[in-house]
């Protein structure tokens, strides 16, 4: 089966090229089984490879793609643990995905536009995670930044959906500028991109470390940080809900915005040899999941809470890579596909319903009225807070653990970030599905919907038991006997957010109204709510700047050296043409002149 | 009695100048190609005279070519100036300036 491994990024690839190629002539009901099917043959066949494996790497090569002088990148896929799981994720996830967004684009006039970008999405992050070498992983990776441009900006009637995907795309693009930087850098002192031997050649040139090792890991980090929204690059990821909401689920949550994971858990050996580096990725995790808690704790938009939970669970991620805990990362990454995605489902199901309110304080008690989204919410609220015994708990109990190994504070900032993480998710779940009845919902949504959101259900409560295929990809943790208070603490703080936010947004019984509404607790909310005042920031120190700086130069200083060059061309050409005066006589005296001048030099009279 | 060679070539450079000033000065065709035919045989003057100086056939030979070259020329010119008349009605070169630049 693994002969057929090309074929996985290909279908998906073949049904973009019909979908764009027709553009919306064919029926709707062709576009979907179109659209559906070529992920649901691949998602098969990955499900086949699963069943299948047996540890040993698999590398494919297809063709030569460039060759020269020494440099020969191929289109090459290699198969191990890792990639497999994240074939897994993104084939499983995405077909549900997919077939979700059959029913909820149904109704939109481009949805063969949609299913089209869809596809080379999935294509693209399928080659990104398959690559064998760092040049056609990159290949991917700008892939699925163009997709996911595109996919934002899909509604792009109203400008300000134009205006979020360009934010999304060129901050992506300043991660993307270092991370081929940190190629280049690679390139030249280890002479090739191939991911493994590269890695290999890495030890041996960079024994113990330096500073170029160093700089190149944190090159690479750069990129992770820009596709995975971290600090300081997250700003794009909130703007980015403007897309439909099955995009939010596939690429703001399940599969893009962990590329930057990936990478990272890709090229571990490199970052291993640097623990400068690999001390700044745990430090990037742990502030962006706390800055992005803080922030979701104050929005109102359904969607963007989702996107701020996702970049602080994505922080997690980061923290586990930088602690050296890459399974659990890679765990973590798993179950986070699956409770998040469930989450922004639901959301979107919820959204459906009630006609795109998407403001959580005018909806409220949906609890009866769309039992399918509250019971989705309950377990991807439950998964995303940690409770024992979902998925999201096995995932960030072992992450919190292994954070302890390295650093108490470490662990510390990560538990603040848990109860935080309680705190919202449970605040959003019990103000939209309790309470009082704020906005009366339509029909729910049909089955099409309705299946994918139990499947997901289903996997983000028993995730956690599946065992990830990486134990060959990555070192084996030494198993250390925990402090048996810190094992109990760790789990009990989720807990306690859940209970917090219970008597907060549930009971009522704890009335923060005096201190919230307070002018400094004002302040304070909207510091957060506009995450830290970070856009605010951005727009201050460089998008004014650099818009003054392009005012200043509207007519290109570099321009005026080749319009000079032009100006003094068309003056010559003047001079030259008045000596043309079209009469023979003048003609014959200037040829007399010029050839006594002629004779004159030659005889040395002149 | 020989005549000195810086005679023949004194000649024949007042007569190549006569010949150039003709053509600078006069604005009638005819007279133009008169004057190129004074200019060309002031040449096969200088010719002759370096030819008989060194006692070398080449001189005749290069003069009975500038010779050919004349009649040729004189029968192309002739060609032109009867188009130049057909189309501007006037023989004066300075109406046919339409390559002004």
């Amino acid at each position: 089966m693994t002969d057929l491994l090309w074929l996985i990024p290909l279908l998906p690839l073949v049904s973009f090229t019909v979908l764009f190629i027709t553009g919306g002539r064919l029926p709707k009901i062709w576009v979907a089984a179109l659209g559906v099917g070529s992920i649901g043959v691949s998602a098969l066949m990955v499900g086949v490879i699963l069943a299948q494996w047996n540890s040993v790497p698999v590398t494919q090569t297809l063709f030569s793609w460039i060759n020269v002088g020494g440099f020969n990148p191929k289109i090459s896929f290699y198969l191990d643990g890792l990639s497999l799981t994240m074939l897994s994720v993104i084939t499983g996830v995405g077909f549900l995905i997919h077939v979700y967004s059959s029913l909820f684009m149904e109704d939109e006039a481009d949805c063969s536009r949609f299913f089209a970008y869809m596809n080379l999405f999935v294509s693209a992050m399928l080659v990104l995670v398959l690559a064998d070498n760092l040049l056609l992983l990159y290949l991917g990776w700008e892939g699925v930044g163009l997709c996911s441009y595109l996919l934002v900006g899909f509604w792009y009637d109203d400008p300000a959906n134009g205006l979020a995907a360009r934010k999304a795309f060129v901050v992506t693009r300043i991660g993307d500028t270092a991370m081929a930087l940190g190629l280049f850098l690679l390139f030249l002192h280890l002479g090739t991109l191939d991911i493994q031997p590269m890695l290999a050649e890495a030890q041996v040139v960079w024994p113990d470390g330096g500073t170029l090792a160093t700089i190149a890991a944190l090159l690479l980090l750069g990129g992770a940080v820009g596709k995975s929204a971290q600090l300081p690059l997250q700003t794009w990821l909130p703007d980015a809900m403007a897309g439909p909401t099955p995009v939010s689920a596939l690429i703001h949550a399940a599969t893009m915005v962990t590329a930057g994971v990936y990478l990272i858990a890709r090229t571990h050996e490199l970052f291993l040899l640097s623990d400068v580096a690999m001390m700044t990725v745990a430090m990037v995790g742990l502030l962006t999941s706390l800055v992005a808690a803080f922030s979701a704790l104050n929005q109102t938009d359904i969607k963007r809470i989702l996107a701020y939970s996702t970049i602080s669970q994505i922080g997690y991620m980061f923290l586990a890579l930088g602690v050296g805990a890459f399974a659990s990362a890679i765990f973590h990454l798993m179950t986070h596909a699956f409770f998040k995605a469930l989450l922004f489902l639901a959301a979107g199901a919820v959204v459906y319903s009630l006609h795109h309110e998407h403001n959580i304080f005018k909806m409220g008690g949906l609890r009866k009225k769309l039992p399918v989204a509250f019971w989705s919410f309950i377990i991807g609220g439950a998964a995303l807070a940690a409770l024992p015994p979902t998925s999201g708990f096995f995932s960030k109990d072992a992450i919190l653990l292994a954070a302890y190994e390295v650093d108490p504070w470490l662990w510390a900032g990560g538990l603040l970030g848990a109860l935080l993480t309680a705190i919202y998710s449970f605040r959003l779940v019990f103000t939209v599905f309790f309470g009082e009845v704020n906005t009366e919902p339509s029909e729910p949504a049909g089955r099409r919907m309705s299946i994918p959101l139990m499947v997901l259900g289903f996997l983000a409560l028993v995730g956690g038991a599946i065992h990830v295929p990486v134990d060959q990809v990555f070192p084996v943790p030494t198993e250390v006997e925990h402090d048996s208070l810190i094992a109990i603490i760790t789990p009990l703080v989720p807990l306690l957010g859940v209970l917090i936010a219970y008597l907060i947004f549930l009971r009522r019984s704890v009335d923060l109204s005096s201190v919230l509404d307070s002018t400094v607790g004002k302040a304070v909310r909207q510091f957060f709510f506009s995450h830290w005042a970070m856009d605010w920031l951005y727009h201050y120190v460089f998008v004014v700047p650099y818009t003054f700086i392009a005012r200043i130069n509207r007519n290109d200083i570099v321009d005026m050296v080749y319009e000079g060059v032009a100006n003094l061309s068309t003056i010559l050409h003047y001079c030259v043409s008045f000596t043309q005066t079209g009469q023979l006589r003048w003609y014959v005296a200037t040829m007399g002149l010029g050839l006594i001048l002629i004779l004159a030099i030659a005889l040395g009279v002149l | 009695m020989s005549i000195p060679m810086e005679h023949g070539l004194l000649l024949a450079g007042i007569l190549f100048c006569i010949g150039l000033t003709g053509v600078i000065v006069r604005r009638n065709i005819i007279f133009i190609l008169m004057s190129i035919e004074v200019m060309l045989n002031a040449c096969g003057l200088a010719f002759i005279t370096v030819g008989a100086r060194w006692g070398a056939a080449d001189g005749q030979i290069m003069f009975m070519l500038i010779l050919t070259i004349a009649a040729a020329e004189v029968a192309v010119g002739l060609g032109l100036l009867l188009q130049v008349h057909r189309r501007f009605h006037s023989i004066d070169i300075d109406q046919a300036s339409s390559l002004r630049g």
